[in-house]
């Protein structure tokens, strides 16, 4: 199945990417190509096979609940683009 | 002095043939000279680089002596670093000055490394010709008209130039071990686990793993004992003590067990390569090893699993730059929406959104389980491959690539002709067993390198076969004319 310009226009959205226009046949025909790639896979017979998330098949540590972090916040915030009395600024969200 | 290997250098700092000032001064004239040509260095920090010499001469009065006192290394751009930009070669973090050190940053400074700088890579470590940065290729010191691999293409072209004995890098699907066999150096991927992956910018965290590039495996044992180890702030990193590589390096290899997969051999791989790769196991022989035919069936299904793993990962890793806390923003937003959205699509490069593209779409409602978890599955068929190929031999020996360097731009215009150049080193990442390049030949001037895989945790075996192969060879002395 293959990718029509809209569904790229609709992933693009689902990532936050904002794409040119003159970009989006380029991209469509480059994603195709990859998921043609992908693809693949679909002839490999995985009946059976649990997937593997972690090489090791090793679980979240667990540690005690205690407080081991120093509050850095200016530093943090140092490097922001833009910040008011501790808080990030961004545009309007609620009129 | 900038001949030297670390190894040398421990030596002639411990025997005051020179200081720690004296070296890094005189790398970072070298730097200054030739690395306009090779742009291997992101950022360069003379001032900073000074100051830790002097401490680490000052410890040694002080009656200290550890092998990496005074060492000088440069970092890949994605491991942080406090106070200093840290970019991952993208426009999206070009005013990322770090808060906090990564881990292995962290642990080699203690051990007395002198950084001279941030090296250039392909933007968030996706690639495999160091082509897709936002500060421009790199270019490989054999030949200036070339790749010098990638991701950590910046690392790789500063150790083989000589301004630099050895550099941090990062693999998750061969960043470590492509670049190291295009330019003629030893480079190793450890386990995944054995080095904390703190600090070190993500691009496919199951996937990922922080090593060294240097000329020599004895090198890399020296820089990878100081780098692996457990850290409780990587929930992925392995509780198990590290090995004492050094003393690893001089294990005969009477008796070593060598596996040719014959799917390494097949179509695909430049006959010129397969000759060399085949040298090497005759030099191998001689030093006692036995070899052996094995198989590694899952092997041709490795690239399209990367490929849904890898994108995946790094979609949902790469969400955290949205222009609100740090790195790059947009002019005048007209929204939040508009803010994410020219944000990422103005900071980010091509190949990290189509990467980025490919990630959401195969996690999105509907694909999951036909890619990501198909891949998992796939996966698991991988991992079981090598387990079952590890009971019959010791190490895995193979070409690292199945062609030299090319040319800059050859590749560029077709991701897939790229992303297949990845088929010998990506099973590793999958499967999350060590891997190691060593210099094995030339072709056309070009340095070719071989592979060597080995079961969890023996990062020591590979590093001991690389050093024997050593002893018994010249190809890694070989440097590049004009460096």
């Amino acid at each position: 199945m293959a990718l029509e310009r809209s569904d790229v226009e609709k992933i693009a959205h689902l990532a936050r990417l904002g794409l040119d226009d003159a970009e989006l046949p380029r991209t469509t025909e480059t994603l195709n190509d990859i998921l043609g790639l992908i693809d693949r896979m679909q002839a490999v017979d995985t009946h059976g096979i649990e997937p593997l998330a972690h090489p090791l098949e090793a679980t979240q540590r667990l540690r005690p609940d205690e407080v081991t972090e120093s509050n850095r916040r200016d530093a943090y915030q140092a490097i922001a683009p833009a910040v008011e009395n501790g808080l990030y600024l961004v545009p309007k969200v609620i009129e | 002095m900038h001949r030297l290997t670390l190894a040398q250098i421990a030596r002639g700092l411990a025997a005051k043939d020179f200081s720690a000032v004296e070296l890094s001064e005189a790398l970072l004239a070298r730097i200054g000279q030739f690395d306009p040509q090779l742009n291997s260095f992101i950022t360069v920090t003379a001032d900073h680089a000074r100051a830790q010499a002097q401490a680490a001469d000052a410890r040694r009065a002080a009656g200290e002596n550890g092998a990496l006192l005074g060492a000088p290394i440069a970092h890949k751009d994605l491991f942080c670093t406090q106070g200093v930009r840290t970019s991952c070669a993208s426009k999206i973090l070009d005013n990322f000055v770090s808060p906090y050190d990564a881990t292995v940053v962290e642990k080699l400074a203690a051990a007395g490394c002198v950084s001279l700088g941030k090296l250039n890579m392909d933007e968030f470590a996706m690639g495999s010709a160091n082509e897709s940065s936002h500060y421009g290729p790199v270019r490989n010191p054999w030949n200036l008209e070339c790749v010098p691999g990638g991701s950590s293409g910046g690392s790789a072209a500063a150790v083989a130039a000589r301004l630099i004995p050895a550099a941090t890098g990062s693999d998750t699907g061969g960043s470590i071990r492509q670049p190291a066999a295009l330019t003629n150096l030893t480079g190793i991927k450890p386990t995944y686990g054995r080095v904390s992956r703190w600090g070190m910018i993500a691009y496919a965290s199951s996937l990922d793993q922080g090593g060294p590039l240097a000329r020599t495996a004895e090198d890399c044992a020296l820089l990878l004992g100081a780098m692996a180890g457990f850290d409780p702030k990587d929930s992925t990193c392995v509780d198990q003590p590290v090995d004492d590589y050094l003393a690893a390096l001089n294990r005969p290899l009477a008796g070593l067990r060598i596996g040719l997969p014959r799917e390494y051999f097949g179509a695909g791989l430049d006959p010129r390569l397969s000759d060399a790769v085949m040298a090497c196991v005759e030099v191998l022989k001689k030093l006692g090893a036995t070899v052996k035919e094995i198989g590694l069936p899952n092997m041709q299904h490795a690239i399209p699993a990367y490929y849904v793993i890898a994108p995946a990962e790094a979609s949902s890793n790469l969400s955290r730059f949205d222009g609100v806390r740090f790195g790059y923003r947009c002019e005048n937003p007209v929204n939040l929406e508009d803010l994410y959205k020219r944000s990422r699509g103005e900071g980010f490069g091509a190949e990290v959104k189509r990467r980025i593209m490919v990630g959401t779409y195969a996690l999105s409602a509907g694909y999951y389980d036909a890619y990501y978890l198909k891949a998992q599955k796939i996966r698991r068929l991988i991992r079981s491959d090598f387990i079952g190929a590890f009971q019959e031999v010791d190490v895995i020996l193979g070409p690292t690539t199945p062609n030299p360097a090319w040319k800059l731009g050859e590749k560029s215009s077709d991701p897939i002709a790229a992303y297949l150049e990845d088929i010998y080193t990506i099973t590793a990442n999958l499967a999350g067993i060590p891997g190691l390049s060593m210099p094995a030949g030339f072709v056309d001037g070009l340095p070719v390198g071989v592979q060597l895989l080995a079961p969890y945790f023996q990062e020591g075996r590979l590093l001991n076969v690389a050093h024997q192969y050593q002893q018994a060879t010249d190809w890694h002395q070989r440097a590049p004319e004009g460096f």
